[in-house]
């Protein structure tokens, strides 16, 4: 049973972290990478964040009465969480950065349709299987049309603009991810 | 949709695509790249470039499941009162 106390106490000190974040925002965005646009890290984290919370919010009312009975149960809800929480994040970028770019129209086609996101993640590797000296380049590319949404569909040229922008994106996203996680007080109060 | 098919079609079109404009993109590329973001441009052979991208974008893919996994985690341990704090980052 933990006391209400430290609850209280540990509430007040986030309110602290995520308004210090929040000033972050607006002041000094976080280790802006090389040329991501400030406005779209923070588009990408106004609507991740909004997705974040209504995550929050659909969870399960069990978790009142459990302290360490429901385990199994609240492991499940996590792993769901974690796709929804990941599908959120993609789609929310793909979402900021709007349908001039290929790769986010892709993107955002599949993460509607449910389609698996990232194959290549989810498989298990086998590295450095194509990687002979005649045709390991074809192959490269290949590999990345692969990795970048949309990629299969781009002439050569365009997959390199894409991919570099897909990239800048990515890097945003992960940074502001960081953030997020970072300014949340850690798991310590069960 | 409409919009989509008229821009492929529009990227079809401009189908001279010279080796400058290739270069150009490769080192873009190559700059984002921190495994070999320092070296000179005619050092790196485009493939080289094209594998370490593959590398880079594949890490990134990493970091977005294992943070995702953290903020699931970090969900499963806080109350409504957070819900209503990050509510209020938005307003």
């Amino acid at each position: 049973m933990p006391n209400i106390r430290t609850i209280k106490t540990t509430q007040k000190a986030k309110t602290t972290t995520f308004s210090s974040y929040s000033s972050s925002f607006s002041m000094q965005p976080m280790h802006l990478s090389a040329e991501t646009p400030t406005s779209l890290k923070t588009m990408f984290a106004l609507r991740f964040l909004r997705a974040y919370s209504k995550i929050n919010r659909y969870k399960s009312p069990s978790r009142l009465s459990s302290s360490s009975s429901s385990s199994s149960s609240s492991s499940s809800i996590v792993i769901r969480r974690c796709k929804r929480i990941k599908l959120a994040a993609y789609a929310s970028m793909a979402r900021a950065v709007g349908p001039k770019r290929a790769w986010s129209r892709a993107l955002l086609h599949k993460v509607l349709h449910r389609t698996r996101l990232h194959r290549s993640v989810t498989r298990p590797k086998v590295s450095g299987a194509g990687s002979g000296v005649a045709g390991g380049a074809i192959n490269r590319t290949d590999k990345l049309r692969r990795l970048v949404p949309g990629g299969k569909r781009m002439d050569f040229c365009n997959l390199l603009g894409e991919t570099a922008n897909y990239i800048q994106c990515l890097t945003a996203q992960v940074h502001v991810m960081q953030g997020i996680a970072d300014s949340l007080p850690p798991q310590a109060w069960f | 949709m409409s919009s989509r098919r008229s821009r492929s079609r529009q990227s079809g079109g401009s189908a001279a695509i010279t080796d400058e404009q290739i270069i150009d993109l490769i080192s873009k590329l190559q700059s984002l790249l921190p495994e070999i973001r320092d070296r000179r441009v005619d050092r790196v052979s485009a493939s080289r470039v094209l594998q370490e991208t593959c590398n880079h974008i594949r890490s990134l893919h990493r970091e977005v499941d294992d943070l995702s996994e953290r903020l699931s985690q970090l969900l499963s341990t806080s109350d409504t009162a957070q819900a209503a704090i990050i509510r209020s980052l938005l307003m």
